[in-house]
């Protein structure tokens, strides 16, 4: 078993899940990241996973090669998601389904997986990802909202379920920032969000950042199940 | 040629004798002087309390991708509705993983 921490990131391609991977490999420790497509970035301290966290076995198949190479799991941050703005009545079941698929049946996949391996050594920091979408009840997102309601729910019932076997499960929920997702919003959209804010700005990575190294940090043993908006939003 | 390697009935009940001890050992708790293919599993007289039933099925799971590079998912949904449970006794937990494996080796 190696002797430094081992971190999983999905959704490292790009975004907030690519500067996490930076953040982690920088502070010296063995990331394995994941996507569906392989980014155009490489890492000292990187491994990069082609999966697709919808996909139970692709997802095995990456816990099972963490075992084998590190022979252990500190820290799983389940950032992969898609989001689509549309109206309700205009909302095709394809793009539910998608969207719930890779937003809850994702994190659910790579947290039952990636637990099973923490638990091991009675030791675990999971930190799941939502967004201010849910507190703000945004129009236009009711079905990315909904699907993050419900990794909120299942991160708070795992914080039950996987607190005697030493795993914390918490979850970050950021405020736009300058990222894809959010490239489709309308900008006055955007400004009507950071007006309904405690703090008044975009967030920024180093917001997430911050709350993640909290979260995962091993004296946080005793902060567990909770949600903690960025911006003051909920 | 299959592609699976061969697991008889003696090693898959020495894989959960194995794995019991352990789990136990984790937990904690006091482990009983014997074991025998009778000894239970779930439900009254058991020796295990719920977490350590879990961590039990995780713990085979992974022995047997480890020692023997079989993927299984012990917990399956058919698991899960069967009337009589297959993790009441080390006796049936045994029969259901060679079950398991035999279907897998047949399937894959």
């Amino acid at each position: 078993m190696v002797d430094r921490e081992v971190v999983l990131i999905t959704g490292t391609r790009k975004g907030i899940g690519r500067h996490l991977a930076e953040h982690f490999a920088a502070r010296g420790a063995l990331v394995e990241g994941c996507s569906r497509e392989t980014p155009d970035w490489g890492l000292e301290n990187y491994y990069h996973h082609k999966v697709d966290v919808t996909d139970e076995a692709q997802v095995r198949q990456m816990i099972s090669s963490i075992q084998k190479r590190h022979g252990r799991l500190d820290i799983l941050l389940n950032n992969a998601g898609i989001a689509s703005m549309n109206h309700i009545l205009l909302t095709p079941t394809a793009t539910v389904n998608r969207i719930m698929a890779t937003n809850f049946l994702g994190t659910l996949l790579v947290c039952r997986e990636g637990a099973k391996l923490m638990q091991r050594r009675r030791y675990g920091r999971i930190v799941n990802f939502s967004t201010i979408a849910v507190p703000f009840r945004l129009q236009g997102e009711a079905i990315y909202a909904a699907s993050k309601s419900a990794v909120e729910t299942l991160t708070r019932i795992l914080a039950r379920e996987l607190g005697e076997l030493g795993i914390t499960c918490n979850v970050v929920g950021p405020t736009p920032i300058e990222t894809d997702l959010i490239k489709a919003v309308p900008p006055e959209k955007i400004r009507n969000i950071i007006n309904d804010l405690a703090v008044k700005r975009l967030g920024n990575f180093a917001d997430v950042t911050n709350v993640v190294d909290f979260f995962v940090r091993p004296e946080s043993e005793y902060i567990t199940g909770q949600v903690i908006y960025l911006g003051g939003a909920g | 040629m299959s592609l699976f390697t061969s697991i008889d009935r003696t090693t898959v009940a020495g894989l959960v004798f194995v794995s019991l001890r352990e789990v136990i050992a984790q937990s904690g708790q006091q482990a009983p002087a014997e074991f025998s293919e009778q000894t239970t599993l779930l439900g009254r007289n058991a020796v295990l309390d719920s977490l350590g039933m879990v961590t039990l099925i995780v713990e085979l799971e992974q022995q047997l991708e480890e020692q023997y590079n079989r993927t299984l998912t012990l917990a399956n949904d058919r698991a899960m509705s069967q009337k009589n449970s297959p993790f009441r006794t080390v006796e049936t937990l045994t029969d259901y993983i060679c079950g398991l494996l035999a279907e897998e080796s047949t399937n894959g």
